[in-house]
């Protein structure tokens, strides 16, 4: 059980929510989340923002009936969570880009953090956020509203690229990958997925991504998958 | 508060035990299939051989992959899952989660699902072999499946009709001399009809119930959720009809019943002794409270010391 520290209003309908307690993780790993009882019924995935030596924080998007009751908290309530869950992005050398769309920004930072001298690009569609947190550690820092973010990342100038964000944006990151490796630019882009989840923990299968080699787990043998690996059937 | 494990005079008088088929269960909370793996995820937030037993993730005789899109849906109060019993296959299963299986101390309960009939029978005389070079150390139960209603074939268009299962509970009757259980679906023509078919094939026990068949629609693409336009309904939103079915299928047959479907606390449990039901199972509950067991447990017995119960045998049926 943690407990409140501050949760704060960013944009619409985005808040930056810390908690303390010990909690720690890996960049890219992710908490399940419950300010409640019995209902909702699941508990919800919410990704490692930042690790902090009294606490956790989260930065989330109000998309409906958990987030909101996330969204409520306020200091000193208590919350429950379980975690850190999922493997996330991988310890690598080279040049390195972090990709994040809207909320998807959320696990970047951590990573920013982890690899200095890594470039960040943040696409937003309306109001930017907590996009100056990231300048301390970025060495190049791309914020675009309204565009594709995507469109700003030269793929071949890159040795890794961790992406997150939409689903359409994680499938033309994909795609971009591969253009790149056929070009004679390989590079390794990594996707954090945000399937559904009940267990979080590898036990339920409800979270299943169809790879190459067969089904795996988001939440166990994820969320972050080499983008080459993941079959996308939509 | 009183631990698990816990040997204080009061604790030790307490007996939660059970047999079904010669098959003790330490007490009666036993995890539901599909939901807590093989155990060994769970393993790691607590000690799973506290628990009365383990029903593992359904198998077929094949591997299956599973449902494409969607496959978890909330609704009030319950889920909707599509999972499409994705599975490694009962031979790989065999191979590779059964020597983990050799290690526990609880009931340990193969869940049998099937395409088509000789799928399931040959995959019963698979666990069958497997169990006897072992000497039985390592599956305690075989759990037929008979209603998931996430399959197209198989699964639950045996669960419907007491005739079309007939043949099939017989078939692996005689395939397997290991404990069975029948695992029936709430969306049987007639549940108690299925149950006591079960009985007469025999059956050494039933389960009760599988998910209800339920939809979602999404309005805005205007098609369901699901790629298999239904998906099937667990946890709190299913209790009072399980408990029902419960209730009437241990009125109607003299073996053993394990009943589930929306237990989430020690009082749930207690409701559906007291229709009736032999053990329980605890599915969606995990995904709620991952320490299910440890709690569910500790407030059982807390309520049996509260209402002066010594054993469960007291109130079993007793509704
Ligand atoms: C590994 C992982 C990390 C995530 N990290 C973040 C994060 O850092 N910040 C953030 O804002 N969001 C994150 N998400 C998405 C977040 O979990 C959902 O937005 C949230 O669960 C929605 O809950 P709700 O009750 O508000 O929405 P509802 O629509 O009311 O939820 C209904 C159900 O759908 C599930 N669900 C709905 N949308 C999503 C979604 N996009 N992804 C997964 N499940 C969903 C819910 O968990 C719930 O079970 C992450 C998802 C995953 C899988
Ligand atoms: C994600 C999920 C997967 C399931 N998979 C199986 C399965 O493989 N075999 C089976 O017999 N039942 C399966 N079930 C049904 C459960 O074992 C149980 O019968 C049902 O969920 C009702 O109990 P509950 O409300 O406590 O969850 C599954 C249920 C869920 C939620
Ligand atoms: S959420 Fe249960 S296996 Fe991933």
């Amino acid at each position: 059980m943690g407990t409140v520290i501050s949760n704060e209003r960013l944009a619409d309908n985005v808040y930056h929510l810390r908690v303390s307690g010990d909690y720690g993780g890996e960049t890219g790993q992710f908490y399940m989340l419950r300010a409640w009882g019995a209902y909702p019924v699941l508990s919800r995935p919410l990704s490692i923002h930042q690790v902090e030596d009294d606490g956790i924080e989260f930065l989330y998007h109000v998309v409906g009936e958990g987030t909101e009751l996330f969204s409520q908290l306020t200091p000193g309530d208590s919350i429950n969570l379980e975690g850190p869950f999922g493997s996330g992005f991988p310890a690598v050398t080279g040049r390195v880009a972090l990709v994040g769309g809207g909320i998807g920004i959320a696990p970047l930072l951590y990573c920013a953090r982890e690899i200095p001298g890594c470039d960040v690009y943040l696409g937003f569609s309306r109001e930017p956020f907590r996009t100056e947190e990231f300048r301390p550690y970025a060495a190049k820092l791309t914020v675009d509203v309204g565009g594709l973010i995507l469109d700003n990342v030269d793929f071949a100038e890159y040795d890794h690229i961790f992406v997150c964000g939409p689903h359409p944006m994680l499938k033309a990151a994909q795609l971009k990958g591969i253009a790149a490796a056929t070009s004679g630019s390989p590079v390794n882009v990594y996707l954090s997925l945000e399937n559904r989840m009940a267990c979080g923990i590898g036990a339920c299968l409800v979270c299943s991504v169809s790879c190459k080699d067969g089904q795996r787990k988001a939440c166990a043998d994820g969320p972050v998958f080499l983008a080459e690996e993941v079959v996308f059937h939509d | 508060m009183i631990k698990i494990g816990d040997s204080s005079s009061k604790n030790a008088e307490l007996d939660l035990s059970t047999r079904i088929a010669g098959v003790t269960f330490k007490n009666p909370i036993v995890m539901a299939s599909g939901t807590f793996g093989f155990g060994k995820e769970y393993a790691k937030y607590y000690d799973v051989n506290e628990l009365g037993g383990i029903s593992g993730k359904g198998l077929t005789l094949q591997a299956k992959a599973g449902n494409q899109g969607t496959r978890v849906y909330e609704t009030a109060s319950g889920m909707l899952n599509s999972v499409g019993l994705e599975n490694p296959g009962v031979s790989a299963f065999l191979e590779k989660e059964c020597a983990y299986w050799e290690t526990l101390d609880t009931a340990r309960i193969v869940n049998l699902g099937g395409n088509t009939f000789e799928d399931y029978v040959t995959g019963a005389e698979l666990i069958q072999k497997d169990a006897d070079a072992r000497g039985s150390k390592a599956v305690d139960m075989i759990e037929l499946n008979i209603s998931c209603p996430n399959v197209k074939e198989g699964g639950i268009a045996f669960g419907i009709r007491t005739c079309d299962a007939r043949e099939l509970v017989r078939a692996v009757r005689r395939a397997t001399s290991l404990p069975l259980s029948v695992k029936l679906s709430p969306n049987a023509e007639d549940i108690a009809d299925m149950a006591l078919m079960c009985q007469e094939e025999g059956a050494d026990a039933v389960s009760l119930i599988n998910t209800i068949s339920g939809m979602k629609i999404d309005v805005r693409r205007r098609r369901s959720v699901f790629n298999n336009l239904y998906a099937g309904l667990s946890g709190p939103a299913i209790k009072p009809i399980a408990l029902r079915m419960v209730h009437q299928v241990a009125k109607r047959v003299d073996i053993p019943v394990i009943g589930m479907g929306g237990i989430s606390s020690a009082t749930d449990i207690v409701e559906f002794i007291m229709a009736g039901a032999a053990v329980v199972q605890v599915g969606t509950y995990n995904f709620m409270n991952m320490r299910a067991g440890q709690d569910l447990l500790r407030g059982l017995r807390e309520f049996m010391i509260e209402e002066n119960i010594a054993s469960l045998d007291e109130i079993r049926g007793i509704v």
